[in-house]
This record gives structure tokens, sequence and C-alpha cells, in this order.
């Protein structure tokens, strides 16, 4: 069965990708009607508190998952356009200015891993990338990647998720402008100083992939992204799924609704920064937050300050960078998503 | 005797390169000297930028992500 269809994407792979985005257009409309049956066939009422939480469950994972594997799958093939090679080579020479707009962009599509965020960031300065520049594609990478895109879109809507992705940018862009601004240079390590610039570029091999071996990419990006993900957001989902009626809402809208004091969004900041995970991690957290009557944009802070600003990377980064140059990086960058959570809950 | 390098920060995904490099080889019956490298100034050294990166005998043939099983194989 699977070698057929591997032959067939083989063959004929535009055909075979127009099939395969109708067989999941097909499948998403399919979501609701079949949640529905499912619980009518279970022994819950369905206007119980069970039975719409059962039914907020059934439709929500299938759906929030397709959403999830249809962006990352586009996202993977995207990704066989661009390279961190690629990018670098974009962005060497560049002002700031124009020059960090270009890599908080290019930062949502490149593949990146925190894993070798440090090697990037050096591969970025020996080519003769800004350190502001390669600052703005550090802080987007990582906080504007496609799984919080996806989730947020398949959660709140096409309006949340473009608003994160937007302002998601513009901490990246201001953040890279501040630190290249002030001449950080000096706080860089001696020895990274010593390899800024230092390599010719040599013309990466681009190499031209057929259709087919894109669409492998897709696929393979889907099924390691989606297969690290998944229990996190069913569990996410399921905890959501008993909020919506079981748990009062007093304490948290008093805390972290929209009427809080005005601290509650510094303290989500500050909260968010010893805590650990990827955007997948947060999402059982974000819901149970929104669950409980959380402003959206004290949340969303919350999650972008876990996933841009979290001790493990400052301490790898500390190999790279001196202290001085890390707070800077901390204070800046908490600066940002501070502001993005007062806009958020000004905003909605 | 080949002389393989496996770059990358002590990852899970390095861990897992490492071993699918070794099992290929293993059964294939080539002989290698396998080597892991973790200190971030030598991976560089190499000009990779994402990791995990394999070196065989000094020379970059993969880097960024798992590398496939019939990509190790046309290795050996």
């Amino acid at each position: 069965m699977s070698q057929a269809i591997a032959n067939f994407l083989k063959r004929n792979p535009y055909l075979f990708s127009g099939m395969a985005a109708l067989l999941w257009f097909g499948l998403y409309q399919l979501i609701l009607p079949f949640s529905e049956a499912l619980v009518t066939m279970l022994p819950v009422e369905r206007s119980s508190h069970l039975g719409g939480a059962l039914q907020f469950f059934f439709y929500d994972t299938p759906k929030v998952l397709m959403l999830l594997a249809g962006i990352v799958f586009v996202m993977g093939i995207i990704h066989t356009y661009i390279s961190p090679e690629r990018t670098r080579a974009l962005l060497a020479g560049r002002r700031l200015g124009a020059g960090n707009v270009m890599a908080a962009t290019l930062g949502v599509f490149t593949p990146f891993c925190s894993c070798s965020a440090v090697p990037l960031f050096i591969g970025f300065l020996q080519a003769g990338v800004p350190l502001g520049i390669t600052f703005s594609f550090l802080v987007s990478a990582p906080m504007v990647n496609e799984v919080a895109l996806a989730l947020l879109f398949a959660m709140f809507g096409w309006k949340v998720a473009g608003l994160y992705l937007l302002l998601g940018i513009a901490v990246a862009i201001v953040s890279g402008l501040v630190i290249g601004r002030f001449g950080m240079e000096q706080y860089l390590e001696e020895w990274v100083r010593d390899m800024q610039n230092s390599a010719v570029l040599t013309a990466m091999e681009n190499k031209q992939m057929a259709w087919g071996d894109r669409i492998n990419n897709g696929f393979n990006h889907v099924s390691e992204i989606v297969g690290k993900v998944w229990p996190y957001i069913i569990g996410g989902i399921a905890v959501g799924a008993a909020i919506h009626g079981y748990v009062p809402q007093d304490f948290m809208v008093s805390i972290m609704g929209k009427d809080a004091p005005w601290w509650s969004v510094p303290a989500a900041v500050v909260l968010g920064i010893p805590m650990y995970t990827n955007a997948a991690g947060v999402i059982p957290v974000v819901e149970a937050l929104i669950g409980k009557g959380a402003a959206l944009g004290t949340v969303l802070a919350f999650m972008m300050s876990v996933i841009a600003l979290s001790l493990p990377e400052m301490i790898i980064l500390r190999k790279v960078l001196k202290p001085r140059l890390i707070a800077m990086f901390i204070a800046v960058v908490a600066t940002g998503i501070l502001i993005v959570g007062y806009l958020f809950n000004a905003l909605l | 005797m080949k002389q393989i390098k496996i770059l990358g920060a002590g990852c899970a995904s390095c861990k897992s390169t490492m071993q699918l490099v070794q099992d290929v080889a293993a059964s294939k019956g080539v002989e290698i000297e396998i080597e892991k490298i973790e200190e971030i100034r030598e991976i560089v050294a190499f000009g990779v930028m994402s990791t995990p990166a394999v070196v065989i005998d000094g020379k970059v043939v993969h880097a960024g992500g798992i590398p496939s099983r019939s990509q190790v194989e046309a290795w050996f």
C-alpha cells in the first residue's frame, strides 16, 4: 500500500499533491459531523456537561492535529527552498534596519532547531552578518514558528495567529535594532569576535530538487514534528475540555483577566523565563489559562516568554556571549514581549 | 578505515545519527572509527551551521538533521 503511494508520488508528483490537498479538505469538513455522531453513539446526554466536554474533545483534537499537520507540511516544503546557508548569504553585509526586517522574516521560514543556535550564531557572524541582524533572526526563529502559529490558528482563529506572527516579527526586529545600535560586539567572547568576518562565503551547492522530493520533505517534517508534539496537544485539549464545564472562573479572572492589575503581564513574562519547553508544551497551559478566563495578551506574553527566553538557552549562549550581552538580550526581548502583551489586551 | 566524526552539542538527534551510522557501517562490514564532537569551537571550525552534522575523512557530508538510511548507505 505505502509502496504504491510512494510510486505514485514519484511518477506523478503534481497530481499527487492535488489529490492529497483535496483529501485533506474533505476530511477536515467531516470532523464536526463525525464528532457529533461519535457523542450520540456514547451513552451520554449530549446536552450534559460531560456530553459537551466530549464533543469538544472529539471535535478539537482532530481539528488541531489536522491543521497542525497541514501547516507543518507546507513549512516542510518551504524549508527545501530556504536553508540556513542561504539565509546567511542573503543577510551577509546588510545594514541595520532593512536587514533586521529581512532577518526576522526569514527566521519564520528557515529551518531552525534551538540545539544548533550557537553554531548558527557563529556561522552568521563569520560570514559578516552584523550582530544586530543576527539577533533579529535568533529571536524570531524559535518564537514565531509553524507549531505556534498552527496551534493559535486552530484554537483562536486567524486573527490571533496573524497578530502573533506580526507582533513576534516586530519584537525580533526591534530587539535586533537595539542590540545593533548599542555596538555590543565588545561583549562577545574573544574567540567569537576573532571569527567575525573571517569566512569566505562558499557558494553553497544550490541543489535542484524535484517536486516529489520536496513533498517527501514535507511528509518527513510532519512525522518529525507532529510525532513529537501530539501528546502535548491531546493533553492540552483534554484539560481544555475539562475546564469547559467544570472550573470556576473568578480566581483566574481576578489575577489574569482583562481587568487584572497592571502587573499581571510582567508577572507572566517573568514566570515564563525559567520555564523551558516548545510551543506545543505550553499549549496545555495556554488552554487552561484561557479556559479560566485569563486575558489573551497576558497568556501570549507568557507563551512568548517561555519559548523565546529560557535559562538553558542562556547557558548555551553564555559560551559565546559575555553576561552583559545576555542580560541586554533578555531585557530587550522581555520588554518587547511586555509591549505585545499590553497591546493584545488592549486590541482584543 | 574511515574516520567519522559526528558533530552536535549532545542533542537526541545527534545520538540517533551516531547510532544509525554505526548500524549501517556494521551491516555493510565497513570498518570505521567514530568520534563524537560536542565542543562548540570544534564544531564551528568545520563551518557547520546546523547540527547534527557528519564528517567523513575530514569532509562534511551532511548537516542539519538526522540523515536518512539510504543517504548513510551511500557514504560507504
